[in-house]
Order: structure tokens, then sequence, then C-alpha cells
């Protein structure tokens, strides 16, 4: 949906609204953003993906205006925001703990920032009013933070921080503290409410089908570098790295050595007595080049004979299989000894299962179902 | 700016009024005995300049705490505050455990009535606590009328104004600060540990020894500190119910200061006094930071 | 469920008897009609009567609250201040001698306080009365007030402040509208506490007081080297119902607080 219609970082004319440039941030020896450049455009979407430790929290508190980066410039429309106090920034944040004053009801956490700003009386009414009903938190104004629920006080919180109208609002975890079902439900609330407000959101979490679900790009993170900005799709689909294959979603890393086999084609030796792998990629690589083929389960087909046509195919043995509800995934070891996981949609009901422990089967693929990396 | 004002204030205010105090103490104590106002000499005289300066350096000599290993009243005095702190403190733990044990031990709903008894005594008047025991322990007291009564006792026994009624103050005025620790920590502990060691074959006395007192270490050592400290400095109680049979550190210096006026001898007893409980307070500080760092 | 042992019970009955007896006893004997303090000779208020026109014991209690009132609060502010550097304010020249002084009048015995003081006051030539027993029980008061506010500034979540900066408070601004009103009851402990260690305190203020300014710990400390009275009898009584009640009172406040929160959570909980 956003993909087609919505896209400012394929278009060289759009003027960012953050711009991270050569940003270091050091804690002592620690260096927990390295030299990092990213650009965040108007009504973005915007997801931190990594493990805790990677830096994303660091990143959101240097656009609060919690920490200052070591070396680098930080802009926000243009201009560099290094050293401006929080009470300063037009950016608003919403935080894991949610830090509701427990001292103030629903109604004046969310006029709390707009007193600060001296807005009249009237407006400032009219502005809560406003927020209580976007959230749908009417019935709670008069409440204190630890007479409602916890899906409640999230709201609060998302409320409080967009009441300043920010051109810029951060979510830390904003969903880290519900419980599964209800963080689904909310997952669209956000989108919904990011919609209707056109603020650009940039969030941050360690949930990967959270920000898959909720973004328009995701920058995967790891010990401070990006390692790669992309849509949920593209990152899905065509990950750049191992590392990122193997953050998002399950997938299969198959290790061998490539040689050019054609435009844009590759064989791939990948293990003693087995047949090459072949695949495409558009990253060129060399005659005798260490490669990675990274392939999802859900694109390897299982079956009890060899399919005709297919180019890619390899034997093994059913050594697992773990039954999801919907989907089953089966674990088959090569000859080789590698493990190699495939996916398939229960159609069908589960007494009618077509394999089972020990059997023999043959895995298979497309030349373009897997991604070829270098590293 | 504000930041400066904010840790410069409370800094200015202590530096004053606790760390030049004691340098003055320490000052003193070098300095010697003299008929004058102050009664010492030598004073700092900053009109004399560097000259001035040198030579009171130059005066500043250990003469008083020589004197206070040759006077045996001292040496005695600091060995006494020390067995009585010691033998009260061992005395206020015997007596504060078991209490601490049942509080841990008693329904969730009586503990915070339990917790305010244990506290209520700690807000009132230390001196009206400390008075309470003379009207039991003197020879016509109450806890002689009762044991006379009872035929216990055939002739009133001298309690009062010995070392029996300090450490009596002693153990009544500080079982609070024994009893917190321990019940804080025997609260802490995980009931199905006992369960755990009753089940491996502990009889509950044995449990009671090898899981419960182990886990309740912390307490303990943070408990006896917290009497030892403050028993070791004690003036009220010795001075009130131990009579003048009982030396204790803390009321030589009083009298040192107020009876004698030998107030170099006095910043010399002091500052030994001071010596002595660098010991335990590094001992307890120690205690408290591992307990912290465990909590973890 | 723990259940009581014997030993238990025994314990607990002794150990509450032996903390509150001689209390029982001093207020039992306050209303003896006799002067003789271990007969009991009839009921009798008579002793009340006489403490209420002791013009000594009356104008020692004023001074004594006066002080009280004065170094408690003046303790409160430096002590909330010197809380918040030690909690908040990371690194700074001297840290470590700070945190010392804070640390070590909780542990000084009060004579060589008491002392140290009294030498300042004769260096610099201030006279002593009730000024320099304020300045005396601000100073080993504060740092009690500190211990009690720093505990709870450690566990205050620090988020809060951030928020409040983040919607457009100055850090002063954030300390009086965020920070101050949750960590108040802290701090008005802090304060009762501070309160209490000043209206308790004999050695340091015998040291640190002049002619002109005897507080009531001191007037009862020479009245009672003589041995007991009744009239420090009735006094003790009056002292011990004052903090009864105030320790009783706060610790029902607390606990119906508690219930309360407790049920609204319940009940936040069972809404959603």
């Amino acid at each position: 949906m956003h993909a087609t219609t919505f896209a400012p970082w394929e278009d060289p004319e759009a003027k960012p609204l953050i711009r991270f440039q050569n940003v270091t941030k050091r804690f002592g020896t620690f260096t927990a953003i390295d030299n990092l450049s990213l650009d965040i455009y108007e009504r973005e979407f915007f997801a931190l993906l990594g493990p805790s430790g990677c830096g994303k929290t660091t990143m959101m508190r240097m656009l609060g205006g919690f920490e200052n980066p070591t070396e680098g410039r930080i802009e926000l429309s243009g201009q560099d925001i290094s050293g401006v106090p929080p009470n300063k920034r037009a950016v608003n944040m919403m935080f894991q703990s949610y830090a509701l004053f427990p001292h103030l009801s629903v109604w004046d956490n969310i006029a709390f920032g707009l007193r600060r700003d001296r807005m009249p009386k009237i407006d400032l009414e009219n502005r809560v009013a406003e927020m209580l009903k976007l959230t749908r938190l009417e019935k709670f104004a008069k409440r204190k933070p630890h007479q409602i629920s916890g899906g409640q006080r999230q709201r609060v919180a998302l409320a409080r921080s967009l009441a300043k109208a920010p051109k810029l609002l951060l979510l830390d975890e904003p969903l880290g503290a519900l419980d599964k079902k209800l963080r689904q439900d909310t997952q669209f609330e956000l989108m919904d409410i990011q919609e209707k407000t056109g603020t650009t959101f940039v969030i941050v979490t360690h949930d990967q089908e959270e920000a898959m679900t909720v973004a328009s790009r995701v920058a995967v993170m790891d010990e401070g570098r990006l390692m790669q900005v992309a849509t949920p799709d593209r990152i899905y689909e065509t990950p750049d790295s191992v590392y990122v294959a193997d953050f998002i979603g399950d997938v299969n890393i198959i290790e061998g050595t490539a040689t050019p086999d054609g435009q844009d084609t590759y064989r791939i030796d990948w293990a003693e007595g087995q047949e090459p792998i072949r695949a495409t990629s558009a990253h060129p690589f060399a005659t005798g080049d260490r490669c990675y083929l990274a392939i999802r389960p859900e694109k390897v087909t299982i079956s009890a004979d060899r399919p005709e046509a297919a180019i890619n195919a390899v034997k093994g043995k059913v050594l697992d299989i773990a039954y999801l509800g919907n989907i089953s995934t089966y674990h088959v070891e090569l000859p080789s000894g590698t493990v190699i996981k495939a996916q398939t949609a229960n159609t069908r009901r589960i007494s009618r299962r077509s394999f089972t422990w020990e059997d023999s089967v043959w895995l298979s693929w497309t030349v373009t179902g897997g991604v070829l990396l270098a590293e | 700016m504000r930041r400066f004002l904010l840790i410069a204030i409370p800094y200015a205010w202590l530096l004053a009024l606790f760390l030049v105090p004691f340098v003055i103490v320490l000052k003193i104590s070098l300095s010697d005995t003299a008929l004058a106002i102050p009664p010492y000499t030598p004073t700092l005289d900053f009109a004399g300049g560097w000259a001035g300066l040198k030579s009171f350096f130059a005066d500043l000599d250990l003469e008083n705490f020589v004197w206070l290993t040759q006077d045996d009243l001292y040496w005695k005095a600091y060995l006494s505050s020390l067995t009585i702190a010691l033998i009260s403190t061992v005395l206020t733990l015997m007596v504060g455990y078991p209490i601490a044990y049942g509080m841990a031990r008693a329904p969730e709903e009586w503990r915070a009535t339990l917790m305010m008894l244990i506290i209520l005594p700690f807000w009132t008047s230390f001196l009206i606590r400390v008075y309470s025991w003379i009207g039991i322990l003197s020879q016509e007291g109450f806890l002689n009328q009762f044991l006379l009564w009872t035929g216990l006792i055939s002739e009133p026994l001298i309690i009062l104004n010995t070392k029996i009624a300090v450490y009596i103050g002693i153990v009544y005025t500080y079982l609070p600060f024994m009893i917190l620790p321990i019940y804080a920590a025997l609260d802490r502990l995980d009931e199905s540990l006992i369960e755990a060691a009753e089940d491996l074959g502990c009889s509950r006395l044995s449990a009671f020894w090898l899981v419960t007192v182990p886990l309740s270490k912390n307490g303990i050592v943070a408990g006896c500190f917290l009497v030892f400290i403050p028993a070791l400095g004690e003036f009220v109680i010795p001075s009130l119910l131990g009579g003048s049979g009982t030396l204790m550190i803390g009321k030589v210096l009083w009298e040192e200061f107020f009876s004698n006026r030998d107030w170099p001898v006095a910043s010399a007893v002091a500052i030994v006094l001071l010596l002595i409980l660098v010991v335990p307070i590094m001992l307890f500080q120690r205690n408290q930071q591992k307990q912290a760092e465990a909590e973890q | 469920m723990r259940r009581l042992s014997w030993f238990n019970t025994v314990s607990l009955t002794l150990g509450f008897a032996f903390l509150y007896i001689p209390m029982v006893i001093l207020i039992i004997y306050s209303f003896n009609e006799s002067k003789l303090v271990t007969v009991w000779a009839g009921f009798s208020t008579k002793w009340y009567g006489e403490l209420l026109q002791d013009e000594a014991f009356l104008s020692a209690a004023w001074v004594t609250l006066k002080v009280a009132v004065m170094s408690s609060t003046i303790a409160t502010v430096l002590g909330t201040m010197a809380a918040y550097v030690m909690v908040r304010s990371g690194r700074f020249l001297g840290r470590t001698l700070f945190s010392g002084m804070i640390y070590a009048p909780l542990v000084m015995p009060e004579v060589i306080t008491g002392l140290s003081l009294l030498l300042l006051f004769i260096g610099i030539g201030l006279d002593r009365g009730v000024f320099t027993i304020v300045l005396a029980h601000t100073t080993f008061a504060m740092c009690y007030v500190s211990v009690v506010v720093s505990s709870r500034l450690v566990t205050f979540d620090k988020s809060l402040e951030e928020a409040a900066l983040d919607l457009g408070c100055t850090p002063a601004e954030a300390f009086r509208l965020v920070t101050l009103p949750i960590i108040a009851p802290a701090v008005i402990s802090g304060w009762l506490l501070a309160f209490t260690l000043s209206l308790d305190d004999l050695v340091i203020a015998s040291f640190t007081s002049g002619p002109s300014a005897t507080t009531l710990p001191i007037k009862i400390f020479s009245a009672v080297r003589l041995g007991v009275s009744p009239e420090i009898n009735a006094l003790s009584t009056v002292m011990i119902g004052i903090v009864a009640i105030g320790v009783i009172t706060a610790s029902l406040v607390t606990k119906t607080q508690k219930v309360r929160q407790q049920r609204d959570e319940q009940e936040a909980a069972r809404a959603q």
C-alpha cells in the first residue's frame, strides 16, 4: 500500500525531515553509534529494528535531545539540532515505560505539554478532548494512571505525546508491555493514528513482526551500524547480508563457492559429492568466491519424488516436524549433515499428512527462490 | 549554573559545619593545654603571616596522644567501651533474632502492625526510654519488688549503676536496629527453600541452622554493626544507668571537656575513638555494598 | 501458609513485652498520687498540673520546638538537594568527599559531632544559643534526610523527568511539577525524621547550646540524673502519647492508601 503510492526515499528531489550525517556516539570507550548516516522523510513510519544493545535506543534518544552526538550532525527540517535541549524541540517521545505522571489524571497528563506552551484555556480543552477522542479515552479522563489498564495507559502515553502536534514522534518499544493479542490490535491502531495525524513516526523495536507490520521502511541495526534500510518486503525478500536474512524471519543458509554460469547466474558448490546449486544474483561474484545462499523455508518445496523440472533438488530424511496449526515446518537432514527447513501450508487435515518422521524426501527450489549473499 | 548551585550549597554547608570542625578537633588535639581562653595554645595567628603559620605548625605535637597511653584511665575506658559494646551487641542479637524470626513467620495481615510496633519506640525519645529503666532497676524498683514478691530472692539485687544495667539499656534502646535488617532478610527468604530442605531430610531445627540462618547472614551482620557502632560512643546510657563505676569513652570525653575543661585531651580522645570506629564502619560499608551488588 | 510455632509465639510475646513494659510502667506511674515513684498511692493527674506550671520546662519545650521546626525544615531542603546531587549529578569534582560527608555524620558518635561543632563556634566567636543548635541539628539531620530521599530517588523512574522535559518543561519545572510531587512522601518522612532527631537530641545540644537556650532533653537529663521523678513521668507520657498518635495515624493512612491502590489496580485489570 505504502510502497506503491508513498516512497519519498526514491525521489531524489525530496528533502528529508531528519538527516543523520556521519553520526558517532561514544559512551566512554564504548561506541554506541558508529559513523552512521540516515535520512528519514516526512509522514514516514520508520522502524529501527535490532537486538538489545545495537544502538537503536541511542539513536532515538539523540533525536529526542537526551543525548548529543559525539561527532557528526543531526538535522531536523534542515537545521542542526545537536545541543538543543529536549524542551526546545518540536519532537515528542512516547516512553517505553509510558512515563505517565502518577499524580496527575489522564486529562492532566495529556494537557501537561500544552500547558507548558501557555496555550489558551479554551484551545487547550478542545485539543485534549480531540486527543481523548482519537485514542478512545473519553470515559477515562478523570482516572489516575494506576486506575486504568495497560492498554489504556499505552493510549494515554500516545495521546500525551501527540497532543503538541510534534513534527516527529518517537516511540520507544511502544507495545513491549502489552500481551500478544492486544499488541496486534494496537499495531493497526497505531498505523491508523499515524495516517490520520500525518505525523512522522520513528519507532524503536526488537520485535521484527511489529516492525514489518507497521513500518513504511525498516532499518536493521547491529553494533551501532545500519545493516540495511529498506521497505519491509525488500528487507524480507532481498536481504543484503546474512545478518539481516537471519534476523528477519526463518532462513536456511547454505555456504559454498560461486562460479559464474551465464547472465547473473552462478553455480554454487556447497558439499562434497552433492550436485551443485544454481542461483541468480545481481551482486557479481568471481570464480571461487565464498558465498551464502539464503532461502526461506516457505520457498522450499517438499515432495516424495524428485520433481521433473526442478533445477535445484536435494534428497534427505525427515528429522522433525513442527506443527503450528496453519503451517508445518519439516526439518530435513541431508546426507552431508546439513539440516534444511521446509514449510508447507496445512491445507488438509493433519491425519492425511503426506510425510512423517524418517521418511526419505526431496527438497527443491527455483533459481530465484533464494538470495545469494557475499557476507 | 543551576547545577553548580545545587551542588555548591549542600557541599559548602557540610564543609563548613562538618569538615572544618573536624579539622579543628584534629588541630586542638595536637596543641598544648593552657590556662587561657580558649584553653589551649597555639592559636592560629593569621596576622603573623608566614612566620606565624610556621610557628603554629612547629608548636603542634603528639603530646596529648602520648598522655592517653600513659594514664591508664583512657585505655581502660577504650577497652571497657569495646567490651561493653561487643557484649551488648551479642545480647541484642540473641534477643532480636527470635523476634525478627517470629515476625517473618507471622501471618501476612499482622506484619504491618508488628512492624509498626517495632518502629514506634524508635520514634519516642531515646532519653525517656533509657530513663524508664531507672525506676525498674533501682534497689526498690519494680524488678526487685517483683522478684521479692515471687520469693526468688530474699535481698534486693543491685543492678542499677552496674554494667548489667548498661547492657540492658543498650539492648533495649538498640533492639529495633537489630530486628529491622534481620526481619528484612528473613522476609525475603523463600519459604519453599525450607520445605526443600525438609524434603531432603532435614529436621525443622537443622533446616533452620542450615538454611534460614545462613540466608539471613547479611541481615545479622548489618544489625550487629548498627548496634555496635553507636554503642561504642554511647554517652546517655552509661551516665544514667552505669553509675560512676562504668567507664565508657563517650562519658570520659564528656567529663574531660565539661568538668576538667581539658580541650586538647578531649580532642585527642575523640580522634582515637574515631580511629577505632573506622574499622567497623569500613566493614559495615563493605557488607552493605556486597549486599547491594548481590541484589542486582 | 506459614504458621507460628510455639517458639515463635513465645519470643514475640516476650519481645514485645520487653519493649513496651517499661513505657507502660512509666505511663501508669505518671498518674500516681505519691511522690515516691515506686509505690502506688492512688490515681491523680496532679503531676500534669505541676508540669503545666513549671516555667522552666515550658520554656525549654518552646526552645526545643523552635529548634526542631527550623532545623528540620532547613535540613529537608539541604538534604533533598544533596540526595538529588548524589543520585542524579553524575561525576563532579570532589564527589567522593561529598558522599563521605553525607554518610559520616550518620555513624559519627554524637559526642564527637558535638565537640567539634562547639570548638568551631568558639573558634569563630559565635555566641551559643538557639542559632548554634539549629546549625548543629541541621547539619546531622540533613544527612538522614538525604539518605531517606535518595533511597526514593534511586527507584524513581527517570523517564518521568525525561517525559516532562520532552513535553516542554525546563529542568526546574520538571523538578517542581513532576519529581517533587512524586517523591513528596519521602521528603515528608525525611522532615519527620529530622524533626524527631532534633527533639530527641541531648548530646549535641548540650555541646552547642549556651546558657540562654536550654532544650527539653537537656532539662530532662539534668532532672533524671537525680533519679526518678513523677513530673518527668508525666512529661514522658505526654511525649510518648504524641508519638504514638502520630505513628499510628501515619501507618493507618498508608495502609488505607495501599488498599485503595490495590483495589483500583484490580478493577483496572478487570475492566480491560
